[in-house]
């Protein structure tokens, strides 16, 4: 029992240490110079703006049960290539949005973990639509600007990347049975809503 | 099977140790950041810069855990959610009057709870003395964070290592359970007492009032002189 946690404990660990590697959040898809595929399933490690929303996202639907968890599996890859489809048509989007629109779902996601707050699956599948139709809007709009004329694939390899980073996450929140377990996934969202919220302090900061 | 355990344990006891190894070796770079916010080893380092800081920060740890049950966690959750308030308002530059005696408070105070190993009977009462310390020591953070090129980064290394002040006051706390244990940790408040009433009267010296905002951004920009101030 101690084993299997601390596994996962080390497991966690080392994930999150790896979502730090990255210098900066960017909408703009990294070229890893495997091809657009892998530019797309690599961005996730080097935009920790997208990929903490996601990890987010997936603790609370873990948290809330295994529909909601389904829910948000299947709902966010597609809501955000569909976000990224259109944001591939748009262009003249400023970075202040971005960072806005990434630091309030950060805030308002963490709140919602760390209160535990009884949503229901259906409201979790809505957040999963909005959080994935804008983050996948502005990743879009970057693929757009860098014009490698190669967004559809990016996004695919985002989305898969989705899928399983959704699956992962959330299959270990909805595990999370014994009280301690749901508490540190309680305190994870804490911290995460706290960075949000410190976040929209430094992008208001920055706009003044 | 105890013992398979245990040395399965041990086996893995090397990676927590090599992970924070890792977070605190500074960045290989070749331009060297000054004044602005150098990512998520910075914003790790900026609450291990003051020892006013780390004193608070210990302190709730401590409380919670001679608290004990929920407490243990909702203090330190607290905490770090209402040091993003106060850090948020003084991002958006909101003056807060009496910064550093209200920091210096949170010590003397926290300490006071933890040497008298004081127990409200509601747990409303910890967490609202705690989250009121815990906007001033945000609000401070927020005015003294240099603008940088990555405020989430910075913000994550920051709300992190906060957490883990309060978690090395919970590991602290944990001797608890034995009587010299209980002597310890009520010595320990007693430590960050004097250090609240030392932080007190430096803050209401005119002579030092002046000067310590200047010396508060420089351990914010070189973190690494933080035990130039103890």
């Amino acid at each position: 029992m101690f084993e299997r946690v601390f596994k996962r404990l080390i497991l966690a660990a080392a994930c999150l240490a790896v979502l730090f590697f990255p210098a900066r959040a960017d909408a703009h898809l990294v070229t890893t110079g495997l091809g657009p595929v892998y530019d797309g399933i690599g961005h996730f490690f080097l935009s920790p703006g997208d990929a903490l929303a996601v990890l987010a996202l997936a603790l609370l639907a873990g948290l809330r049960g295994t529909a909601a968890g389904r829910r948000a599996l299947f709902i966010l890859p597609v809501a955000w290539f569909a976000g990224g489809l259109a944001g591939l048509t748009t262009t003249g989007w400023a970075s202040p949005p971005e960072e806005i629109v990434g630091a309030l779902s950060l805030l308002l996601l963490g709140i919602f973990i760390a209160t535990d707050i009884a949503l229901p699956a259906a409201a979790v599948a809505i957040l999963a639509a909005l959080i994935g139709g804008t983050h996948g809007f502005f990743n879009g709009v970057g693929m757009h600007e860098a014009g490698t004329g190669t967004g559809v694939l990016q996004l695919i390899g985002v989305a898969v990347t989705l899928f399983v980073l959704v699956a992962l996450a959330s299959a270990l929140a909805v595990t999370a049975k014994p009280m301690w377990a749901r508490i540190v996934v309680r305190v994870a969202g804490s911290w995460i809503g706290a960075s949000g919220l410190l976040w929209t302090g430094w992008v208001l900061h920055g706009l003044k | 099977m105890k013992t398979n355990s245990f040395q399965s344990s041990r086996r893995f006891a090397w990676l927590p140790v090599a992970l924070i190894l890792l977070a605190l070796v500074p960045q290989a770079q070749a331009h060297i950041l000054h004044g602005e916010a150098g990512g998520f080893a910075s914003g790790f380092h900026h609450p291990w810069s003051g020892l006013d800081h780390i004193c608070a920060m210990v302190a709730v740890g401590l409380w919670g855990a001679q608290l004990g049950g929920r407490a243990m966690w909702l203090l330190p959750v607290v905490f770090p959610m209402v040091m993003s308030v106060g850090g948020f308002f003084g991002l958006i530059g909101v003056p807060l009057p009496g910064q550093e005696i209200g920091i210096a408070l949170s010590a003397l105070l926290l300490g006071t709870m933890v040497c008298a190993e004081v127990r409200p009977k509601h747990l409303i009462w910890p967490a609202i003395l705690v989250g009121a310390f815990g906007f001033y020591h945000g609000h401070a953070h927020g005015v003294e964070l240099p603008p940088g090129q990555s405020g989430l980064l910075y913000s994550i290394g920051f709300v992190i290592a906060t957490g883990t002040l309060h978690l090395c006051g919970i590991t602290i706390g944990l001797l608890h359970r034995w009587s010299a244990g209980k002597l310890t940790i009520r010595l320990a408040g007693g430590a960050i007492l004097a250090c609240g009433v030392y932080f007190l009267w430096a803050a209401v010296q005119p002579e030092t009032k002046a000067p310590a905002p200047e010396k508060a951004k420089a351990s914010a920009v070189e973190p690494a002189n933080f035990w130039q101030h103890v």
